[in-house]
C-alpha cells in the first residue's frame, strides 16, 4: 500500500526528468482513462450490460464544465462545484439511456447505446444554431484550468527552487481523483448493490425471482457508471482547456471498452491495468516505432501510425484467444481454495 | 385450515395455445401441495404465472389474504412467494454464500451511499446478511461448500443451494419446480427429508414433481393438470385411483 503510494508520488518526477513532460501528460491521460474504464466496468463488468456509447457521458461532463467555466458564456464556476454537478447530470443522462433499453441485452443493447453515443456527439456538433450553445464543430476554447489554493494548475510552481510543471500538478489531482473512483468502485462491488448487479449479469430471471427490482438496479448501474464518466469529462476539459465534438467519437468508446475487456471485466485491478496499458503502450509505440525501424533497416518501412493499429488489432485477437477472461481476471478459483 | 394461496379461474395462452384453462386451486397454510401432470400439461406455466414471470390473461390469485395483482416477479417475491427453477438457475460465477446473500437483497435496504461510506447501519446489515446466509447454507446442509463457485457444486448441492437462496427471501410459500429432477435415489431421499423439515418449520410448499413416489410420500394434497386443465385435486391416495388421471398419464382408452 505504502509502496504504491510512494511509486505514484514519484512517478511523474522520475518520468518527467528522464523522458520529458510529454510522458507525464500521457500519465495524466492514463488516470482519466482509468476513471472512465472503472465507470464502464460498473455497467459492462458488474451488471453485464454491453454499452458502446459510454464516451457520451464523458462528453456530457466535459461540455458541462466547458460551458460553465469559459468565456463562451462568460461563466467561471469553480471546478469543485462543477464536478459533482457533472456527475449528477451525467448520471441523469445514464438513466435517460438506461430507461428505454431496460429490456434489451447483448448485441441489441450495444446497438442502441452506440446510437446514443453518436446522438450526443452529433448534438454537440450541431447545437450552434439557432442558438449557439456548444459552438458546434469548432469546439469551446479557453476553458478555465483547475484552481487549487488560488493557484492555476496549468502554471508551474516552485518549491524550494525546484519547479513542478503544470502537467505534474494535474497528475497529482487526477491520481487522487482516480484513487477516489477506485475506492468507490471497490466499495460498491462489495455491497448489497454490487451483488445485485452481478446477479443480474449472471441470470436476470433468477435475479428477479430473488426479489431484485431489476429495473431500478440496472438504472442505478447506468447512472453510477455515467457519473464516473461525467467526473472524468470535467477533469479532461479543465486539463485540455479545450473541448470539441471530435474527442468523443465511437473509437473512444471502443477504446474504453477494450480497456475493460482486455484488463479483465468486473475485476477492478484488471481494469486499471487495462487502462494503463492501452494508454501507455500505443503512445510508446507511436514514439518508438520510427526510430526502431530506422536502427534496424536504416529507413522507416512502415508508417508507425498504421503499424500501431495493426499491432493493436493483433494484440486484441491474441488476448481474446489466449486469455478470454482478460489479462488479469478475477481470481475466483483462488478465493475458492483460500479458506 | 387457513388458505394461503387461492387461484380462481387462472388462464394463460400463448398465441393459439391455451396453456392454462381456468385453473382454480387453493393451498392451505402449512401443507405440501403437489402439482403433477404429463409433460406440457401447464405446470411450469402455472408457476411462472404465479411468480409474475408471465402475466395471466384471466383469473384472480390471492395470497395471504391479499389479491396478487398482475405484478412483476420482485413484487411477488416481496409478497412472500419464492421459487426454484426446473433447470437450476444459480448465479453461476458467484460463490454459494454469495448466491444466498443475493437472496437477502429483498429484505435489506443499504443503498449506494451506505455502500460507499459503510456507515454503522450498513456494516450491521451486511454482517446480518452474511450470518443469515451462513445459517441457511447450514440448514440445507452445504455449509462446507460456502466458498465454492456455484457452477462447481455437485448437482444435488446446486438444488439445495437454490432452495437456500429462495429461503433467504423469507417466503411464506416456497414453490419448487421439479426439485428431484436428475437426482439419484440417495439425493432424492435427502431432498424429501429437507422438504419435510421445511414444513415442520412452518413453511408452505408447492411442489411440481415427476417422481411419483416422492409426490405420493410427501404431499398432503395433489392437483393434476392435463392440457392446461385441472382434472383432479385430492389426497395422493385417491388421486392415484382417479380414472381421469390414469387416462391422462397412460393415454386414452381406445
Amino acid at each position: 500500500m505504502g509502496l504504491i503510494a510512494v511509486a505514484l508520488a514519484i512517478a511523474p518526477l522520475v518520468i518527467g526528468a528522464s523522458l520529458g513532460n510529454a510522458w507525464v501528460r500521457v500519465l495524466d491521460f492514463a488516470a482519466l482513462y482509468i476513471m472512465l474504464a472503472l465507470g464502464l466496468n460498473i455497467v459492462v463488468g458488474f451488471a453485464g450490460l454491453l454499452d458502446l456509447g459510454y464516451i457520451a457521458f464523458y462528453a456530457v461532463g466535459a461540455y458541462l464544465y466547458a460551458l460553465l467555466a469559459s468565456p463562451h458564456f462568460g461563466l467561471h464556476w469553480p471546478i469543485w462545484a462543477v464536478l459533482p454537478l457533472g456527475a449528477l447530470v451525467a448520471g441523469m443522462f445514464g438513466i435517460l439511456l438506461g430507461a428505454p433499453t431496460l429490456r434489451l441485452r447483448g448485441d441489441y443493447l450495444a446497438i442502441v447505446t452506440l446510437g446514443f453515443g453518436e446522438i450526443i456527439r452529433i448534438f454537440l456538433n450541431n447545437l450552434n444554431a439557432p442558438i449557439n450553445i456548444t459552438n458546434g464543430p469548432k469546439g469551446i476554447a479557453r476553458i478555465d484550468p483547475i484552481m487549487l489554493f488560488g493557484h492555476q494548475l496549468s502554471k508551474p510552481v516552485d518549491i524550494g527552487g525546484f519547479s513542478i510543471s503544470g502537467v505534474m500538478l494535474y497528475y497529482y489531482v487526477f491520481v487522487i481523483m482516480a484513487l477516489a473512483v477506485v475506492f468507490v468502485g471497490i466499495r460498491l462491488q462489495d455491497s448489497r448493490i454490487g451483488r445485485a448487479w452481478v446477479a443480474i449479469r449472471e441470470d436476470e430471471v433468477a435475479a428477479k425471482a430473488c426479489g431484485i427490482n431489476t429495473r431500478n438496479v440496472k438504472l442505478l448501474a447506468f447512472a453510477m457508471g455515467a457519473s464516473f464518466g461525467g467526473i472524468a469529462g470535467g477533469l479532461f476539459a479543465s486539463f485540455q482547456e479545450f473541448v470539441s465534438p471530435e474527442s468523443f467519437g465511437l473509437m473512444e468508446s471502443i477504446m474504453v471498452l477494450c480497456m475493460v475487456v482486455l484488463g479483465g471485466m468486473g475485476h477492478i485491478p484488471g481494469v486499471i491495468l487495462g487502462g494503463l496499458m492501452l494508454t501507455i503502450l500505443p503512445e510508446a509505440f507511436r514514439q518508438g516505432a520510427g526510430p526502431v525501424q530506422h536502427a534496424m533497416f536504416g529507413k522507416v518501412l512502415l508508417d508507425p501510425e498504421a503499424l500501431r493499429m495493426l499491432l493493436f488489432g493483433l494484440a486484441l485477437i491474441a488476448v481474446m484467444l489466449y486469455r478470454p477472461a482478460g489479462l488479469w481476471p478475477e481470481p475466483r478459483h483462488r478465493r475458492e481454495l483460500g479458506r | 385450515m387457513t388458505v394461503l394461496l387461492e387461484a380462481r379461474g387462472v388462464g394463460k395462452s400463448f398465441g393459439g395455445v391455451q396453456a392454462l384453462k381456468e385453473v382454480s386451486l387453493t393451498i392451505a397454510a402449512g401443507e405440501i401441495y403437489g402439482l403433477i401432470g404429463p409433460n406440457g400439461a401447464g405446470k411450469t406455466t402455472f408457476f411462472n404465472v404465479l411468480t409474475g414471470l408471465y402475466q395471466r390473461d384471466v383469473g384472480e390469485i390471492s395470497f395471504d389474504g391479499k389479491p396478487l395483482r398482475l405484478s412483476s416477479p420482485h413484487q411477488v417475491a416481496h409478497a412472500g412467494v419464492a421459487r426454484t427453477f426446473q433447470n437450476i438457475r444459480l448465479f453461476a460465477n458467484m460463490t454459494a454464500l454469495e448466491n444466498v446473500m443475493v437472496g437477502r437483497h429483498l429484505r435489506t435496504r443499504a443503498g449506494v451511499l451506505g455502500a460507499v461510506f459503510r456507515n454503522q447501519a450498513t456494516r450491521k446489515e451486511e454482517a446480518a446478511i452474511r450470518r443469515r446466509a451462513e445459517e441457511l447454507l447450514r440448514y440445507v446442509g452445504i455449509e462446507h461448500r460456502a466458498d465454492t463457485i456455484a457452477r462447481h457444486l455437485a448437482y444435488g448441492d446446486q438444488r439445495r443451494l437454490e432452495i437456500a437462496r429462495a429461503l433467504a427471501t423469507e417466503p411464506k410459500l416456497l414453490a419448487l419446480d421439479e426439485p428431484a429432477a436428475g437426482m439419484n435415489a440417495t439425493e432424492t431421499a435427502g431432498l424429501k427429508v429437507l422438504i419435510e423439515g421445511l414444513r415442520a418449520d412452518g413453511l408452505t410448499v408447492l411442489l411440481i414433481e415427476h417422481d411419483v413416489r416422492l409426490v405420493m410420500g410427501l404431499c398432503d394434497r395433489v392437483a393434476v393438470l392435463d392440457y392446461g386443465e385441472k382434472i383432479a385435486e385430492d389426497v395422493p391416495a385417491s388421486v392415484q385411483k382417479n380414472p381421469k388421471v390414469i387416462e391422462a398419464y397412460l393415454g386414452g382408452t381406445a
